[in-house]
């Protein structure tokens, strides 16, 4: 039975706590909202994009984005709730491009149907945009080799599964999750880091994405220790 | 009260997410100064949050300012007036707020490093912050998005000179000049009010107040108060009854300093007329544990208010995995996504209308329940505030939107 490679250096697990910042700007209708969506901190566009992945994790089908819960449920607008909904956040690597997806897709619905910006969210149901701040801490789990990494991931919370695998990639610019990287970095194994990378993480809740990439690590491994 | 309490409900690793932070708090004095020890919500949050960041080693004290009769008593006033309550306010009531306050400002000890004041009483005392180096919090409680400007623009004045203020919900806020955090109020699981209970418990307490088994318990808990809508809830209620068999629960007290609650239980006794359907409860305010009880006995818990404050009744009911059907206003939509764990109403029909799906969906209902339940653990307990409070203790540190610690 073959042996598991050993890391080059091991993965260290950090997790992310966030508190929620509020930027005192609100919008009642489209129009406002696409305006405010433009000149928000990134820090905002990203809260409202992602902030439901922690709040809601349990959940399955997750709802959409905060941006197409309010634009469906309190102005009414399903058409592009539904269009917000689908945006792909996974193929954008930056806050940058999902923010002009973002503001392509309301402002085309506008170009479309004008009259809805005639709707107005009633008092107490406007758009509030927050922003997130996240605090990141090293945690005591790493792991050496992919059993390792297996035993971790079943231990650490699911903030941290969403550091590792959201935060890192969107928000500090990397090309692909933590776990990818170091795989393909430190273990030399792209194919395993690849197979991670492809799965579409705004799909799964987080326990379900935490259970996906440990059941992907356990087949390399069983492929690895037969091969021997 | 230890953090290790909290365990077998959230879990070891969020308690050991809690000892990290609050390692690097360590060595940081954290001084809250409220008006009261005991009464009112405030006191009942900082009972439980000082012994818990205690037990995790954050050194963290409670002092009161004092007050009298008459202060307190236009405290009062300005606490009405910020809710947007019609108050007189008169410029003696001022005039002895400052008063008051000078004599606590001139008196009261600030040791803290982190000087952490709850509600307008104390807001004065930040007088004191220039001749010290430490860092000033403003906890508001209150929802002040309709505020009386007069009372608003008084407060403001010492709010400013705060390095930040905390509100619970978006639209309670105002627009300040210094930093704003925004955390929700929480439930405690080890209260009474949200404790497992056996079901010979729940059963007795049923028992005692006379409500039958026989049939769908549909309940509202809330004191007798127009802003509730307990009549409103009765119309909705009818209006179910006639497809579905079902009894409605109207639970609460009526409160010693609302002249007007007496008169909404009359006519709320009058509307339900004989109906043997119909419980009007008045349980005594102490009283947790059979709300706590008759929540878990029923099938869907109804907040059916017209002005909320935060309503966190809403999360001890989804807490219960509970379905339950709640009216669009104040902090309800932060704990109900609509349709996802729980039903958001705007009108009694809209009230009566998602009723009737619940009670005809058992399945569904089982499962907006069940989300409902997850959502509360996940953002609405008391473990969830605690960590708030470390995180912004901890900004006071940082600028960025990403801290490394």
């Amino acid at each position: 039975m073959a042996e598991l490679p050993k890391a080059t250096e091991p993965f260290k697990f950090c997790t992310r706590l966030h508190l929620r910042e509020l930027t005192g700007l609100r919008a009642s209708n489209l129009k406002q909202l696409v305006s405010l969506i433009k000149t928000v901190p990134g820090s905002s566009i990203y809260h409202h994009t992602h902030h439901f992945l922690q709040q809601h994790q349990y959940l399955s089908p997750e709802p959409p984005n905060d941006f197409a819960y309010w634009v469906s449920q309190v102005l009414g607008e399903e058409r592009l709730g539904e269009r917000l909904a689908a945006i792909d956040t996974i193929q954008y690597s930056t806050i940058r491009a999902l923010r002009e997806r973002i503001v392509e897709t309301i402002e085309d619905y506008l170009n479309s149907y004008s009259t809805a910006n005639l709707k107005f969210a009633s008092e107490g149901e406007e758009f509030h945009f927050i922003r997130s701040i996240s605090f990141v801490l090293p945690t005591p789990y790493e792991a050496h080799d992919l059993q390792e990494l297996v035993d971790a991931l079943r231990k650490v919370t699911i903030d941290s599964i969403y550091f590792h695998i959201f935060e890192s990639r969107l928000r500090l610019e990397k090309e692909t999750n933590d776990i990818s990287y170091w795989i393909e970095g430190c273990l030399g194994d792209k194919e395993l880091a690849d197979e991670i990378a492809n799965l579409d993480p705004y799909t799964y809740t987080l326990e379900g994405l935490r259970e996906n990439i440990i059941n992907l690590i356990e087949e390399r491994m069983k492929s690895i220790t037969d091969s021997g | 009260m230890r953090i290790e309490d909290y365990e077998p409900i959230v879990g070891k690793q969020i308690i050991d997410e809690f000892w990290l932070i609050a390692e690097k708090l360590k060595g940081k004095v954290i001084q809250n100064i409220n008006s009261t020890a005991v009464g009112g919500g405030v006191a009942e949050i900082l009972s439980r949050m000082v012994p818990l960041l205690q037990s995790l080693g954050v050194e963290t004290k409670w002092d009161f300012i004092k007050g009298g009769e008459k202060f307190f008593w236009v405290t009062k006033k300005f606490h009405n007036a910020l809710h947007g309550k019609p108050e007189e306010i008169t410029q003696d009531m001022f005039d002895t707020f400052l008063d008051v306050s000078q004599q606590n400002i001139d008196e009261i000890s600030i040791y803290g490093d982190i000087v952490f004041i709850h509600d307008p009483q104390p807001v004065a005392l930040v007088k004191r912050r220039q001749a010290l180096k430490n860092k000033w919090l403003w906890r508001c409680h209150i929802d002040v998005s309709n505020p009386n400007l007069k009372v608003w623009n008084f407060l403001r004045d010492f709010i400013v000179l705060y390095d930040a203020a905390v509100f619970s919900a978006p639209a309670f806020s105002m627009q300040l000049p210094i930093r704003q955090f925004l955390i929700a109020p929480s439930i405690d699981p080890l209260s009474e009010k949200n404790i497992e209970l056996s079901q010979e418990t729940i059963d007795s307490v049923l028992k005692k107040y006379g409500v039958p088994k026989d049939k769908p318990i549909i309940t509202q808990v809330s004191r007798f108060d127009y802003l509730k809508d307990p009549l409103g809830v009765i119309d909705a209620f009818k209006m179910v009854r006639r497809y579905t068999k079902c009894r409605l629960v109207l639970a609460g007290g009526t409160a010693t300093d609302d002249p007007e609650s007496d008169k909404v239980l009359a006519e709320v006794r009058e509307k339900a007329g004989k109906d043997p359907d119909i419980h009007i409860l008045l349980v005594p305010s102490e009283s947790d544990l059979e709300i706590n009880a008759l929540q878990r006995a029923s099938t869907i818990i109804v907040q059916k208010s017209l002005k909320e404050g935060f309503g966190l009744t809403v999360s001890e009911a989804l807490w219960k995995a509970k379905p339950v059907v709640a009216s669009a206003v104040g902090g309800i939509p932060l704990q109900i996504t609509h349709k996802y764990s729980g039903m958001l109403c705007h009108s009694i029909d809209g009230a009566a209308f998602a009723i009737k799906q619940l009670l005809h969906s058992p399945a569904y209902a089982k499962r907006l329940g069940e989300n409902g339940r997850n959502h509360v653990k996940q953002n609405f307990l008391l473990t969830r505030h605690l960590k708030d409070y470390m995180l912004v203790f901890l900004s006071f540190e940082y600028s960025d939107d990403i801290v490394n610690l």
